[in-house]
């Protein structure tokens, strides 16, 4: 982004930092703004809750591409902190009735906690060895998960009743749909500040390498346990919102599987790039949908429509696959590339300066 | 008595499952998380031989033993070698996005059904009952039998063989292996093979003793703790980590709550990592480097 072919230069440093900085990126988000606010009234209900999903994935993608993409920790234990968050909606309203503005913020409480509990030893393992501490930490929390609703007899699961505000009950795909934009939209623009701020400037020097990062004045230890705490924060408060969504919690949904599809949502969208996590929550959340039509459709073996997960986890692996063998950097990539043919269209590369 | 009987065959399986993790990573400092897939399609193997040979036990065996030293050495060669110079955590991505991939295989292929390979065998798993009043069954003998076997070839293995040696150079320092000579992807992708191989053979003594379903994997990923309690790049230190591992899980099932099995490995994992991030008998620099 740094000259475009356009004419526009940047002139100061304040310039490189800014979001909306020529005025045909200024409509756009406008007009985005305009459909985003439009899709609810005219599309079928049923795509209305598919994007709300997709929002909700979209807070979690986001936090895990802070840690994984910015950070360079490569987490396994995301869906552990999304039950974490569930299970503290669950238990605040199941069992004590709390109203929603008292279990958000303890969600993102408790969440802040465990990424201290769980960042702390990242500042003595490295790499790979911390990834399998995180998957080690999923699993504790799942047998806890588990552990509390066999002691309180919630067998399947809690039933959860929707946020009120006064008599107003928020039901509905497209009443919550606005909700989980704005919700969706802030986490965006959280990320966003973070990334082009100082502390995302510290994550990347760490993700390239710790020691040199530490040599150049970053506080190393400060930082991993900053990424921890605000990835696992937004991870619970997701997983808050999706216990209030689904309107139950229960230990079966967050399987290994759940981290498997966040994992594979910032693969396909794009390591370190917030617009790669978004592109990634709504792909990944469309994909299961859009493999039952097209099993439904088109004549495959008999095995695969009764056994719609295992082609959908299939689907992933091939997915995960190809994304880190041949494009590493996502669909956020491939978007860049599109974009910088048609800014530089007719010419195929930046003139030298 | 009958705790120790149990935590003893215990460890023998997770010390074989365990021993995979250390070949692969000896040899290629790769994480392999499809592991436990790669021990679920052993068994599947074994179960389709069974019923194919009509309960012939020791043909299966064979076969599924070739089998999953084949994977092992596939999975090498497809998977792992093309992302030669990509980053370690790229590499454990495609390890789990594989082992997504045999598993969603699996249950296309067999369905999701739980299976009893031990129900196709051609004799009955009687028990026998020890002085103290222990009771153990033939099939916890021969699975003990089975991992005392696999341990001592091993050793000789290393120790003894030409081959053995350049294992060890490999696993000491690939490129000083490669310049003497060594062809070290050719050393890499038999520790791949030997790696399956010992969870082909863990595998089928877990399922006929428990139960096969695609959700099997579950077990070969436990087998992860006692691996790194004993040290990545110690092949014996797997021993005394499935052993620990056995005595907190049986433990833990007995005397606390029965959810803790599948928690228990993790935990002490985690205990592990806090304390002894490089294991009992790893290097300390190991840690350090990745």
């Amino acid at each position: 982004m740094a000259t475009n072919a356009s004419g526009y230069f940047k002139t100061r440093y304040t310039f490189e930092l800014g979001f909306l900085e020529t005025p045909f990126r200024r409509f756009w988000v406008v007009a985005g703004v305009c459909i985003a606010l439009a899709f609810p009234f005219v599309a079928p209900t049923f795509w209305v809750g598919i994007f709300n999903l997709a929002a909700i994935a979209a807070i979690g993608a986001l936090a895990l591409n802070l840690l994984t993409g910015y950070t360079g920790q490569l987490s396994l234990g995301h869906a552990g902190f999304l039950a974490a968050g569930a299970f503290t909606a669950g238990i605040l309203v199941g069992q004590w009735g709390a109203p929603f503005w008292i279990v958000l913020p303890a969600s993102i409480v408790v969440g802040m906690v465990l990424g201290v509990i769980v960042g702390v030893p990242a500042l003595r393992l490295r790499g790979i060895y911390l990834s399998i501490s995180t998957l080690a930490a999923f699993f504790v929390l799942a047998s806890l998960a588990t552990e509390y609703q066999s002691r309180f007899g919630k067998g399947s699961g809690i039933v959860i009743s929707p946020p009120k505000i006064g008599d107003w009950v928020l039901s509905g795909e497209r009443n919550w749909y606005f909700v989980l934009l704005v919700l969706a939209g802030l986490a965006t623009l959280l990320c966003l500040n973070l990334n082009r701020s100082h502390i995302g400037r510290a994550w990347l020097a760490i993700r390239e390498r710790d020691l040199a990062a530490s040599a150049l004045g970053i506080d190393v230890a400060y930082y991993k346990v900053m990424a921890f705490v605000i990835s696992t924060a937004m991870t619970t408060f997701a997983g808050a919102l999706s216990a209030y969504y689904t309107a139950f919690v229960s230990a079966e949904a967050f399987t290994f599987m759940v981290t498997i599809e966040f994992l594979a949502m910032i693969l396909v969208g794009g390591l370190g790039s917030v617009l790669g996590s978004l592109l990634g929550a709504v792909f990944v959340t469309m994909l299961p949908f859009l493999v039952e039509r097209a099993v439904d459709v088109l004549p495959f073996p008999a095995t695969f429509k009764t056994h719609l997960f295992a082609v959908q986890i299939g689907l992933f692996a091939i997915l995960m696959l190809a994304f880190l063998m041949f494009e590493p950097n996502g669909l956020a990539r491939i978007w860049g590339r599109i974009r910088a043919y048609f800014e530089l269209w007719p010419f195929k590369y930046r003139p030298l300066q | 008595m009958q705790l120790v009987v149990n935590i003893l065959v215990l460890t023998a399986l997770y010390a074989l499952m365990a021993e995979g993790f250390v070949l692969i990573y000896r040899a290629s400092k790769v994480f392999n998380l499809a592991h436990g897939d790669m021990m679920m399609l052993g068994g599947y193997i074994f179960f389709t031989c069974l019923v194919a040979t009509k309960g012939g036990v020791s043909a299966s065996i064979f076969l599924a033993l070739g089998a999953g030293f084949f994977i092992g050495v596939a999975v090498y060669l497809m998977g792992i070698r093309p992302l030669a110079g990509y980053p370690a955590a790229s590499v454990v991505l495609v390890t789990v996005a594989i082992g997504i991939l045999i598993r969603s295989v699996a249950t296309l292929i067999w369905t999701a059904q739980v299976q009893h390979p031990v129900h196709l065998l051609p004799f009955k798993d009687t028990s026998h009952t020890l002085p103290g009043g222990a009771v153990f069954s033939t099939l916890d003998l021969a699975s003990l039998v089975a991992a005392v076997v696999f341990f001592i070839a091993l050793v000789l293995l290393l120790q003894r063989t030409a081959l053995g040696t350049r294992m060890r150079a490999v696993a000491e320092n690939p490129r000083l292996a490669a310049n003497s000579g060594i062809n070290i992807h050719r050393v890499i992708a038999l520790s791949w093979g030997l790696s399956c191989f010992g969870a082909t053979l863990a595998a089928v003594f877990y399922t006929t003793r428990v139960n096969l379903e695609p959700d099997s994997w579950l077990v070969g990923l436990r087998a992860f703790a006692p691996a790194l309690i004993g040290g990545m790049n110690s092949p014996l230190g797997v021993l005394p980590g499935a052993l620990i591992v056995a005595i907190v899980e049986v433990l833990a099932a007995q005397y606390l709550d029965p959810i803790m099995v599948n928690s228990a490995p993790f935990i002490v994992l985690l205990v592990a990592l806090w304390v002894r991030p490089w294991g009992l008998f790893g290097t300390r620099e190991e840690v350090v480097r990745v």
